[in-house]
C-alpha cells in the first residue's frame, strides 16, 4: 500500500507510525461504501502506562495533521499545538500517552483521494467516497482497537478536531473518560458551509484541477487551492486581529501602485498563506475534508435533539470558546452546554476573552491552558491517574 | 483546607453526603470545593462572572457560565438532590420563576438571602431617609445588582403562596450567628436567612 505516494506522504510516513486496517473487515462509511484495506498514519508521544489509563487522543483541525508537537517533515515548521503538548506543557508526554491520527480523507499518509483503489489500481481522486466526521472517528477507534487501547483518558481538539471530540463522546461514551471540544459546534452553520463552498469552487474553477484528475495530467491546481486557503484564513482571524496586524499598511512600497499587485500588507500576507498551503495540502483532500465538516450535524444524527447524543453519558466535558471567534461563536458552544445539561452530563464551560478570532485555540492563550490544566487535574484525580515519574 | 464563610458552612451542613448538587452563583467555588472534598458530593456550579468560572474550572470543579434566570431551563426534572442559590435570589429578574425552576430541577432547594427588614436597614431607611447600606447590602442604589430585595417574612409568604414546604429555616444575626426567635423578631434581628425548601 505504500507505492505511488506523493513526496509529502513519503516524508510524513517516514516520520510517524502507520497501520493498515480494515483488511477483511472493511470500514462501513456513512455513505454506504465499504472501505478496506485502508491506511491510518498517526503519531504518538509518551508511553502507555501498565493500566492503559493515560491515553489522550488529540484530534487535529482541517489544515493541521498528526505532527502535533514536533518539526513538520514537509514544512519544517514547529508542531501546530506544541504550546499545549510537550515536556512541561499541559499535555506532558511524561504523564500521558498522546496519540494524534491523520484523519480519513486527509493527505499526510492516511487513506484519502490521493490513494489508489485496491480493485482497479487507479488513483481514487474524486471517486473516493465522501467521508464524514463519524467515519474519521470510527477509523480512529479501529486504530485504538489495533493498538489494544480500550479507552481514552481524554479526547481533545479544536474546530474540526472539536467536532471529532463530540462525535467520539456521542458514539463511544464508554471509551471517553473526559472530552474537551474547543472552538467548535455541533453542526456546521449556513455561513460555515458558504465559506467552504467558495473554497471548493475556487479549486474546481482552476483549469489545472482537471475534474480532480490533476495527478494523471501532472498538473497542480495551485491557484484554486491557494484562493480556498486565503478565504478560509480570513474566517480564522478576527476583524480586530487583522486590523492590528496590518491596518492599511503598504507592502514594500511607500505609495499606492495603481495596479493589482499586493499593495497592502494584508494582501501579501494572504497570498503567502495561500501559496505555502499548496506545498503541504492536496486540493482534492481539501474538498473532502471541508465536505465532512459541512455534513456534521450531531443533533440531526440523533432525532433532531442534541441532548439525545449524550444521554446517560458519564464522560466529563470541558468546553471552551473564544470571545472574538465568529466562525464558531460562543453561542454554538453554549448550545452544546445546554444539551449536555439536559442530558445531566458533567460539564464545564469557559469562554476565554481573546481578540485573536477562531485561531486563538492554536495560540498562546494562558487562560485556556490554566482551564485545561485544572480540568485535567480534576479528571485525573477521579480516574486515579498517577504520575509516571 | 481553610474554613468557608459561615453562611456557606450552614448550607454545606444541610447537604447530605454522596448526593448530587447544583450551586447557582457559585462564585470562586468555595462551597463546591467543600462539598466535593468533604461530603463526596457530585457537585456542579453555575456562575455569571467569567473570572469566577475560570477560577472554578482551573481548580478542577465542574462549572459553566450561566445565570439562574436563563440557564436552569435546560436541566431535566429532578436532576439534582439539591439546587443551591446563595445570596443571589435578590439579583434575579424573576425570583418566583427561579424558585420554581430550582424545585423542578432539584428535589430540594437551598436559598440564602439578605433580610431587607433587618433593624439596621429599617433605621437607615426611616431615620436616615436614604437607601440603606449595610454589611450584607453594601451597594449604593445606583450600582446594586439587587433588584428584588425581600424580608424574611416576605419570603415565607411567597413560599406559602407557591405551596412550597419550608423544611428548615436558619436566621443569622449581623455576626453571622444563628438566632432562635419567633418569626416577627427574627424578621427584625436577622441579617440574613438560609431556607431549605421542598415542593409539597
Amino acid at each position: 500500500m505504500l507505492q505511488d505516494l506523493t513526496d509529502a506522504e513519503q516524508m510524513a510516513l517516514a516520520q510517524c507510525r502507520h497501520a493498515v486496517l480494515g483488511d477483511g473487515r472493511p470500514l462501513r462509511l456513512d455513505c454506504g461504501v465499504d472501505l478496506g484495506p485502508y491506511r491510518v498514519a498517526y503519531q504518538t508521544y509518551g508511553t502507555l502506562n501498565a493500566d492503559k489509563t493515560n491515553a489522550v487522543l488529540v484530534c487535529h483541525p482541517l489544515s493541521c495533521d498528526q505532527f502535533v508537537a514536533e518539526r513538520h517533515p514537509v514544512t519544517g515548521k514547529e508542531g501546530w499545538w506544541d504550546s499545549l503538548v510537550g515536556p512541561g506543557k499541559v499535555l506532558d508526554p511524561a504523564r500521558y500517552f498522546i496519540i494524534c491520527v491523520n484523519v480519513l480523507g486527509h493527505c499526510m499518509g492516511t487513506t484519502g483521494p490521493l490513494a489508489r483503489e485496491a480493485s482497479t489500481g487507479q488513483p481514487w481522486n474524486l471517486r473516493f467516497p465522501v467521508v464524514t466526521i463519524g467515519d474519521m472517528v470510527r477509523a480512529q477507534a479501529a486504530l485504538l482497537d489495533h493498538l489494544g487501547i480500550p479507552d481514552l483518558f481524554c479526547v481533545i481538539g479544536g474546530s474540526m478536531g472539536g467536532m471529532q471530540v463530540l462525535e467520539w463522546a456521542a458514539t463511544y461514551p464508554k471509551r471517553v473518560f473526559s472530552a474537551v471540544p474547543i472552538a467548535c459546534a455541533a453542526h456546521h452553520s449556513a455561513q460555515n458551509i458558504a465559506f467552504h463552498e467558495v473554497g471548493r469552487q475556487a479549486i474546481m474553477a482552476d483549469p489545472e484541477w482537471k475534474g480532480g484528475d490533476y495527478r494523471l495530467h501532472q498538473t497542480v491546481p495551485a491557484r484554486g487551492l491557494a484562493v480556498a486557503r486565503m478565504t478560509a484564513h480570513i474566517t480564522y482571524l478576527s476583524e480586530q486581529a487583522l486590523q492590528r496586524k496590518f491596518g492599511r499598511a503598504l507592502q514594500d512600497r511607500n505609495a499606492l501602485g495603481f495596479g493589482f499587485d499586493a499593495d497592502f500588507q494584508v494582501e501579501s500576507y494572504l497570498r503567502h498563506q495561500g501559496s505555502t498551503f499548496v506545498d503541504r495540502f492536496d486540493a482534492n483532500s481539501y474538498l473532502y475534508i471541508t465536505r465532512a465538516m459541512d455534513y456534521f450535524d450531531l443533533a440531526g444524527a440523533h432525532g433532531g435533539v442534541l441532548a439525545n447524543a449524550f444521554r446517560k453519558s458519564a464522560t466529563r466535558f470541558c468546553l471552551m470558546s473564544f470571545t472574538s471567534d465568529w466562525l464558531f461563536p460562543t453561542r454554538e458552544s453554549r448550545e452544546i452546554v445546554h444539551a449536555l445539561n439536559a442530558a445531566a452530563a458533567n460539564v464545564s464551560f469557559v469562554e476565554v476573552a481573546s481578540d485573536k478570532g477562531h485561531d486563538a485555540f492554536l495560540l498562546d492563550e494562558p487562560e485556556m491552558f490554566r482551564t485545561l490544566s485544572g480540568f485535567l487535574k480534576g479528571a485525573a484525580a477521579v480516574r486515579g491517574l498517577k504520575d509516571l515519574s | 483546607m481553610t474554613s468557608i464563610r459561615v453562611d456557606l458552612q450552614l448550607i454545606a451542613d444541610m447537604v447530605a453526603p454522596d448526593t448530587r448538587a447544583l450551586d447557582i452563583g457559585c462564585g470562586d467555588g468555595a462551597l463546591l470545593a467543600y462539598l466535593v472534598n468533604f461530603k463526596r458530593v457530585d457537585a456542579r456550579g453555575m456562575e455569571l462572572s467569567q473570572a469566577g468560572v475560570n477560577a472554578c474550572v482551573a481548580n478542577g470543579l465542574s462549572v459553566i457560565q450561566g445565570d439562574a434566570d436563563a440557564d436552569l431551563r435546560a436541566y431535566p426534572d429532578a436532576a439534582f438532590d439539591y439546587v443551591i442559590l446563595g445570596q443571589t435570589l435578590q439579583a434575579t429578574r424573576e425570583p418566583r420563576e427561579v424558585l420554581l425552576q430550582m424545585l423542578r430541577v432539584g428535589k430540594r432547594a437551598i436559598v440564602s438571602f439578605p433580610n431587607f427588614a433587618h433593624w439596621q436597614v429599617r433605621l437607615r431607611m426611616v431615620f436616615g431617609g436614604r437607601m440603606p447600606q449595610t454589611t450584607s447590602l453594601p451597594y449604593k442604589w445606583y450600582d446594586t445588582p439587587n433588584i428584588h430585595l425581600c424580608s424574611i417574612d416576605d419570603f415565607r409568604a411567597l413560599c406559602r403562596d407557591m405551596g412550597v414546604r419550608i423544611e428548615r429555616a436558619i436566621v443569622l444575626n449581623s455576626k453571622s450567628r444563628p438566632i432562635r426567635m419567633p418569626p416577627p423578631l427574627a424578621n427584625l434581628f436577622g441579617e440574613q436567612a438560609v431556607f431549605m425548601l421542598r415542593r409539597d
